[in-house]
């Protein structure tokens, strides 16, 4: 029978291959370790591409529905409510995409494949750094939708393209800096599920109870209190002023410290639930 | 300890604890597996194989006891440890999404290949365990059997100076099983001390230089296959009768030069009897012939593993010290 002379001869063949020995080299460094592993959800998005939808057409859908559905009622006109709302949409959209660090986290840490990684002499958190910096893509990608859509219906910023391109990265070191929050719910929590309620739960105040859609001064004073302290408004009026051509060094300055802080209390206790996680 | 023999083991516990919450998973291990060698560990459902192996390989740190691996200790050298072990999971632990190709890639990069080389290293691995036809499908969509072997060749992109693996073979069927062991046969010719898991005495026997019997959680025999089948004490006697006719006989002739109970066989014409002293067998031949009972067949039998694990794990409670062989 052919299969079984391949077989054997697959056999001899394996019998000098991997004997050959092949020495250990040097482990890799603490970058290269997290970009091998970014790159390794890279090609998990290439091949599995529905993973994009919260990124695509979500933002299209929010636009529409939002511009067209209140743009009269709360600007007068929609043209001038969608000037008010898109950089708000970008920060939402690229914020609610962070939390979906933690549910592919958990997934993915149920698997045996994190054991593998955790049994190579690499940096320890190499995984969730490079999980978490292919999620920049998808940041990118929803940043670029949003963007797209709103240029589209009319959105026109007085920035320069580099004023443009500052508020997107802004948006992306904030949206950077709060996954490490769903990674953390991602390793404590029992299932993607339970991640996924919690973060959700965490995700309305932070986003809806904003400057996204509407000024704040209308609002009853214990919720402007809240909207006023929200790191979201403060990142949405940054992103608004740089998309108009007037940065509020303010803003942008709470901004950074709003990360600055979300990453040192939650980079450790993630970095330490991480290492515990048996 | 005596620093000769440090030296020359590759893996060692001593008392190894771990518990999930009632739970004694893992209840007092001790391990000793020399440098070059394979070593078996050979136990039931739920025994602790698995949770052992987490401990030594750095993925769950013990509640009690300690353990060395080429002498560095598993809790304090971690990172250390980690530099010279392999380990093949018992579930998967290669990415399903990624292509074989980029599984064995990434491995490579993880352990510091270059990009070039890890390019190389992945064919040449996929090559070596006959996995090419499928280099560019994700690993979903591969058999049990090739699983398998994409997952020991991401353990061995590099050469381990200690392998561990966590059941390599269950699930496969009887070539794909030869095809593993023909590897870890191979791995093992190149120095690599092999500690493997498994459910399958025959494995154990085919492979392992030294067994270890682990049940709820503690070592109850351990020594080299030969070793066990011994403790478990007596050979039998495998007598085929030419003449069934002769039974009675033959039985009779059994009971008295043996000193011993034939046992009964559905099989016509089959008597087998415990052997205490296999010379007396020598003097049961002669009788036989002197009474002129005619034989077909006749022959002393070790007991096999399988005797072995069910005398072991079925009276392990009352036989615990008189079975615990070598330590
Ligand atoms: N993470 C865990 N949490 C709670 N209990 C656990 C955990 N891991 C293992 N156990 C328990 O520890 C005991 C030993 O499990 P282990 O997986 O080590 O057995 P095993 O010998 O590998 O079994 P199998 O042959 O089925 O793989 C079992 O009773 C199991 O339920
Ligand atoms: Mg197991």
């Amino acid at each position: 029978m052919t299969t079984t002379t391949t077989e054997t001869r697959a056999a001899e063949r394996s019998a000098s291959r991997v004997a050959a020995r092949v020495d250990r080299p040097q482990p890799p460094s603490a970058l290269s370790a997290s970009l091998t592993l970014g790159w390794r959800s890279v090609l998990k998005i290439r091949r599995i591409p529905e993973q994009l939808f919260d990124v695509t057409f979500q933002p299209v859908i929010f636009i529409l529905m939002f511009v067209y559905l209140f743009g009269g009622a709360v600007s007068g006109s929609t043209q001038e409510y969608l000037q008010f709302v898109l950089p708000g949409i970008l920060v939402q959209t690229v914020v609610m995409a962070s939390l979906y660090t933690g549910i592919s986290l958990n997934t993915d840490i149920g698997k045996g494949i994190f054991d593998r990684f955790r049994s190579l002499p690499i940096w320890r958190p190499a995984a969730l750094v490079g999980a978490l910096l292919a999620d920049s893509i998808r940041y990118v990608v929803a940043a670029a939708v949003c963007l797209a859509v709103g240029m589209a219906m009319g959105f026109r910023p007085d920035g320069s393209v580099f004023d443009v391109v500052a508020a997107v990265l802004l948006v992306l070191v904030f949206a950077f800096s709060l996954s490490w929050i769903f990674a953390f719910l991602g390793l404590v929590m029992r299932s993607a599920g339970a991640v996924q309620g919690v973060s959700m739960l965490a995700m309305f105040p932070l986003t809806f109870a904003s400057n996204v859609f509407v000024d704040p001064s209308t609002m009853p004073g214990w919720l402007r209190a809240w909207v006023d302290v929200n790191p979201v408004s403060h990142l949405v009026t940054a992103v608004r002023g740089l998309m108009a051509g007037g940065p509020d060094a303010g803003d942008i300055g709470w901004s950074l410290i709003g990360c600055a802080v979300l990453i040192a209390v939650f980079a450790p206790l993630t970095v330490r639930a991480y290492r515990r996680k048996s | 300890m005596s620093t000769l023999d440090t030296q020359t083991m590759a893996i060692e516990a001593h008392g190894l604890v771990k518990t999930f919450g009632e739970n004694r998973a893992v209840d007092g291990v001790d391990l000793a597996v020399r440098a070059g060698t394979v070593y078996g560990v050979l136990g039931p459902n739920g025994a602790g194989k698995t949770t052992t192996v987490r401990m030594l390989t750095t993925l769950l740190r013990p509640d009690g006891g300690s353990a060395r691996v080429l002498g560095r200790d598993v809790v304090d050298d971690a990172d250390e440890v980690r530099k010279f072990i392999g380990l093949t999971g018992q579930y998967a632990s290669v990415d399903e999404d990624l292509t074989g190709t980029e599984n064995l890639v990434l491995q490579s990069r993880l352990v510091g290949l270059s990009r070039a080389q890890s390019k190389r290293r992945a064919a040449e691995l996929l090559e070596s365990f006959d996995l090419t036809d499928a280099a560019s499908r994700p690993v979903k969509h591969f058999s049990g059997g090739m699983r398998r072997r994409i997952d020991l060749a991401a353990s061995i992109v590099v050469t381990p100076d200690v392998l561990f693996l966590d059941e390599p073979t269950t699930g496969l069927d009887p070539r794909s099983r030869g095809q593993v062991w023909d590897i870890i046969r191979d791995l093992v010719a190149g120095g690599t001390t092999v500690l493997l898991t498994t459910q399958y005495l025959d494995e154990a026997d085919q492979l392992a230089d030294r067994i270890a019997v682990i049940d709820r959680g503690t070592v109850i025999a351990e020594g080299t296959s030969a070793d066990l089948k011994a403790s478990v004490g007596r050979s039998s006697l495998h007598l085929r009768l030419a003449d069934e006719t002769q039974r009675d006989l033959a039985e009779r002739l059994v009971a008295q030069t043996l000193d011993t109970t034939p046992r009964s066989t559905p099989e016509a014409g089959v008597i087998t009897a415990p052997v205490a002293d296999p010379d007396l067998v020598a003097d049961l031949m002669i009788r036989l012939r002197a009474e002129g009972v005619r034989i077909d067949e006749i022959g002393v039998q070790r007991p096999s593993l399988d005797e072995v694990f069910l005398t072991l794990t079925g009276h392990a409670a009352e036989d615990d010290d008189t079975e615990r062989t070598a330590a």
